[in-house]
C-alpha cells in the first residue's frame, strides 16, 4: 500500500495539548514540514516563545530554546549572529512579538537579522486567559475589555507587517491565514519562501499567520473559524507585504 | 587597519578597554551593548576590535536585547559578554536569572555608578548586594570579581569567561567608576585557559552532530523537577565556593582590619601605611571574589582581631557578609561613602582610632 501521508521526522509522536480547533498544530506541522524539506533538521533551532506555545519541544524533533517573553528575537539574533550555520526559527504570539517585545521585534527587522519569525495573530493572550492582545480587535471581548476593545482606552490593533514594511533589513513579510484548506497551503507557500530567504541569508522574513483561539474566543472550533472569517480577514488583510526577490525580478 | 596588541608587554590602558581586550584575548564570540556611562570605553573598543577580528558585535536597541541575544550566543556554545553600568544591569536582570537557571556561560561587567534610580555617573559600590545575591529573580548566585586595578579587571576577565564556561554560570566584575576610566600599567597577559575546560558538545544548540534534540529552558512546571533544578544549581554552588574562593590578606595579625574590596581597597591600602606610621597595628583584608565571600577565612580573622573596619563605597552593604562571616565575635565598625563620594585617607586614620577607642558593645558607624 502506498504511504500518501506521514508524519514529518521533524515532529514528535505526540498527543497534542493544543485546545480543539486550535491553530497552533497546524502551523507547528508546516513548520516541520519545511524543516524536512529544507534538510535542516539538525542544524535547526527552534524558539518557543513565553504563551501557549512555550511546550513547542514537545512538538518539534529539532533543537528548542525557551526565551524569556519578548525577547525571542534577541535570543534569535544571538544564535544565528554566533553560529550562522544554525537555522533558527523564531515562532511569536502576538503578545510576545507586538507589545512586550516590540522593540527586539523591530530591531531585529531592521537589522535584516537572518532568522525566520512565524507570527501567530489570534488576537488574544491564550496561556494567560484571554487577556486583551496588541492584535485584539475593536469591540472584541477579552478578560481586560470586558465590555470589547475601546480604542479610547487601549488603542487600536496593531498590524505588524504594515508596522514593518518600510524598514530597509526587512526581506519578507507576508500576512496568511489557517482558516481553511486553501489557506493553509498558501501559508505554507509564504513560510517556505521566507524558510529559502533566511536560508540565504538575506534578512528578515516574517509570515504572520491569522489563527484560532476557540477557548479564549469562548466559540466552538466551527464558530472561530467562522468567526476569524468575518472579522479577522477585513481588519488584517493577507497577502504578501514585501518580498524583495519580487522587486528584484520587477 | 588592525589595532596591534602587544601581548606580554606592560602598556598603558584605561579600565574598561583593559576588559575589553581580555575578552577579545580570551575567544569571546559575541558582544552585545548599550551606551551608558561610565562604561562607554568598553563598548566602544569592543565595536572596533571585535569587528576587525571578524566577531559578532551589535550595540544593541536595549539592555535588555543585549542579555538576551547572550542568551542566544551563550545556547549554541559560543563565549559572549555584555556590559553596561548600574541602570543597565538591573535591566539585564531577568535575563541574568533565565541564564543561570538554564545553566547558559556568559561573562559580564557593571562598572557600579552611583544609585538608586538614574543616579549619578559617579563611582560607588552600591550595587554588591544586587551583584552578590544573584540579582534577579529566584534561587541563584554569580560568580562575582570585586578587582582593584586594571591588571585585575584584565586578568579576571579572563578567568570570568574560563570559570563562566567551568560552571555553567554567569559569572561578573563589580566594577566602578574610578577602575573603568582610571588609566594605569598592565601587562597584557597572554590568555591560557584554565586547565580541563568542559566541552560544551553535549549540550550546546544547532550542533549536527549531537542525534537528540536538545531543549534549553528555564521552565520546569512540576515542582519536585524545578526544586531539582535548584537543588542541583547550589550543589554546583557549594563546589564554587569551595574551589573559587579568593581574598588577599595584608599585616592582619593586627589590633584592627580594615575589610575592603575594589576601589576602597586601594585607599584603604594607602590609610593603612599611614596609620601605621603613627604606631596603629591595621591590617587589611580584601575579599576578591565577592560571591563567594570568604566567610571562613572572615571568620578565622574574627578570633584573632577584636575589631574590624568595613570601608565601602555604598552604606553598609558589604559589612553584612562581615557581620555575617564573623559573628559576634568580633567588633564590625564601618565607614562608607556613596554616590561618588569617597573617603580620605585621614578619615579612615581617624576610624580606625575611634574604632580602637570604643568601649563594649559600642561600634562606629560613619555615614
Amino acid at each position: 500500500m502506498n504511504q500518501v501521508f506521514a508524519r514529518p521526522e521533524a515532529m514528535k509522536e505526540a498527543k497534542t495539548l493544543y485546545c480543539p480547533g486550535c491553530g497552533h498544530g497546524i502551523a507547528h506541522r508546516l513548520v516541520s514540514e519545511l524543516v524536512d524539506e529544507f534538510g535542516l533538521r539538525e542544524r535547526a533551532i527552534g524558539i518557543a516563545p513565553v504563551g501557549c506555545s512555550v511546550f513547542a519541544d514537545l512538538y518539534w524533533n529539532f533543537d528548542v530554546i525557551s526565551a524569556a517573553h519578548g525577547r525571542a528575537a534577541a535570543v534569535a539574533t544571538g544564535m544565528s549572529r554566533a553560529n550562522p550555520d544554525c537555522f533558527v526559527i523564531s515562532y511569536q504570539g502576538d503578545g510576545d512579538l507586538a507589545a512586550i517585545g516590540t522593540a527586539e521585534t523591530v530591531h531585529a527587522a531592521n537589522r535584516g537579522e537572518n532568522f525566520v519569525t512565524i507570527f501567530i495573530n489570534n488576537a488574544i493572550y491564550g496561556m494567560t486567559g484571554g487577556q486583551m492582545a496588541p492584535t485584539t480587535l475593536i469591540g472584541q471581548r477579552a478578560t481586560t475589555c470586558q465590555d470589547g476593545r475601546d480604542p479610547s482606552i487601549a488603542g487600536y490593533p496593531i498590524r505588524v507587517c504594515e508596522l514593518l514594511q518600510s524598514l530597509r533589513g526587512v526581506a519578507y513579510l507576508a500576512r496568511t491565514s489557517v482558516d481553511s484548506p486553501k489557506n493553509v497551503i498558501k501559508t505554507k507557500k509564504a513560510m517556505k519562501k521566507a524558510f529559502e530567504l533566511a536560508r540565504d541569508k538575506r534578512g528578515y522574513a516574517l509570515v504572520e499567520i491569522l489563527s484560532p483561539c476557540p477557548t479564549n474566543w469562548g466559540m466552538t472550533p466551527p464558530q472561530a473559524m467562522a468567526w476569524l472569517k468575518e472579522n479577522m480577514l477585513d481588519y488584517y488583510p493577507l497577502g504578501v507585504f514585501k518580498d524583495i526577490t519580487a522587486e528584484e525580478n520587477n | 587597519m588592525s589595532t596591534k596588541i602587544p601581548i606580554g608587554e606592560k602598556v598603558l590602558m584605561k579600565g574598561n578597554e583593559a576588559m575589553g581586550e581580555a575578552a577579545v584575548q580570551a575567544g569571546c564570540r559575541a558582544y552585545y551593548g548599550y551606551p551608558i556611562t561610565p562604561q562607554n570605553e568598553l563598548t566602544a573598543y569592543m565595536s572596533k576590535r571585535m569587528v576587525e577580528e571578524g566577531r559578532v558585535f551589535i550595540q544593541t536597541e536595549s539592555e535588555i536585547a543585549a542579555i538576551n541575544m547572550c542568551f542566544g550566543s551563550a545556547a549554541v556554545g559560543e563565549r559572549c559578554m555584555t556590559s553596561s553600568s548600574s541602570p543597565g544591569i538591573s535591566l539585564k536582570q531577568e535575563g541574568i536569572s533565565y541564564m543561570a537557571s538554564a545553566e547558559l556561560p556568559v561573562f559580564y561587567v557593571n562598572v557600579n555608578r552611583g544609585g538608586p534610580g538614574l543616579g549619578n555617573i559617579s563611582p560607588a559600590q552600591s550595587d554588591y548586594f544586587q551583584s552578590t545575591r544573584g540579582g534577579g529573580h529566584g534561587d541563584y548566585r554569580v560568580i562575582v570579581f570585586g578587582p582593584t586595578n586594571v591588571q585585575e579587571l584584565y586578568d579576571f576577565t579572563m578567568l570570568g569567561f574560563d570559570l563562566a564556561d567551568k560552571y555553567r554560570t554567569p559569572t561578573m566584575i563589580l566594577a566602578d567608576g574610578i577602575l573603568g576610566q582610571m588609566m594605569e600599567p598592565l601587562v597584557l597577559h597572554e590568555y591560557k585557559p584554565i586547565p580541563d575546560l568542559p566541552s560544551k558538545a553535549d549540550w550546546r544548540l544547532g550542533d549536527p552532530a549531537t542525534k537528540d534534540p536538545i531543549l534549553i529552558t528555564s521552565l520546569v512546571l512540576n515542582v519536585p523537577g524545578m526544586e531539582k533544578r535548584n537543588f542541583d544549581l547550589f550543589k554546583k554552588y557549594e563546589t564554587i565556593v569551595a574551589n573559587e574562593t579568593r581574598y588577599e590578606e595584608v599585616d592582619t595579625d593586627a589590633d584592627i582590619v580594615i575589610v575592603a574590596y575594589g576601589t576602597a581597597a586601594r585607599i584603604a591600602r594607602s590609610a593603612m601605611d599611614t596609620a601605621r606610621e603613627q604606631g596603629i597595628k591595621v591590617g587589611l583584608f580584601r575579599p576578591i571574589t565577592l560571591w563567594p565571600f570568604p566567610m571562613e577565612a572572615l571568620g578565622k580573622l574574627a578570633d584573632k582581631v577584636e575589631h574590624m573596619l568595613v570601608v565601602e563605597l555604598s552604606l553598609g552593604q558589604m559589612a553584612e557578609d562581615v557581620r555575617l562571616a564573623t559573628g559576634c565575635r568580633t567588633k564590625v565598625h564601618m565607614h562608607g561613602r556613596t554616590a561618588g563620594g569617597l573617603p580620605e585617607q585621614a578619615d579612615i586614620v581617624e576610624a580606625l582610632k575611634k574604632c580602637l577607642a570604643t568601649k563594649g558593645d559600642e561600634v562606629v558607624r560613619n555615614y
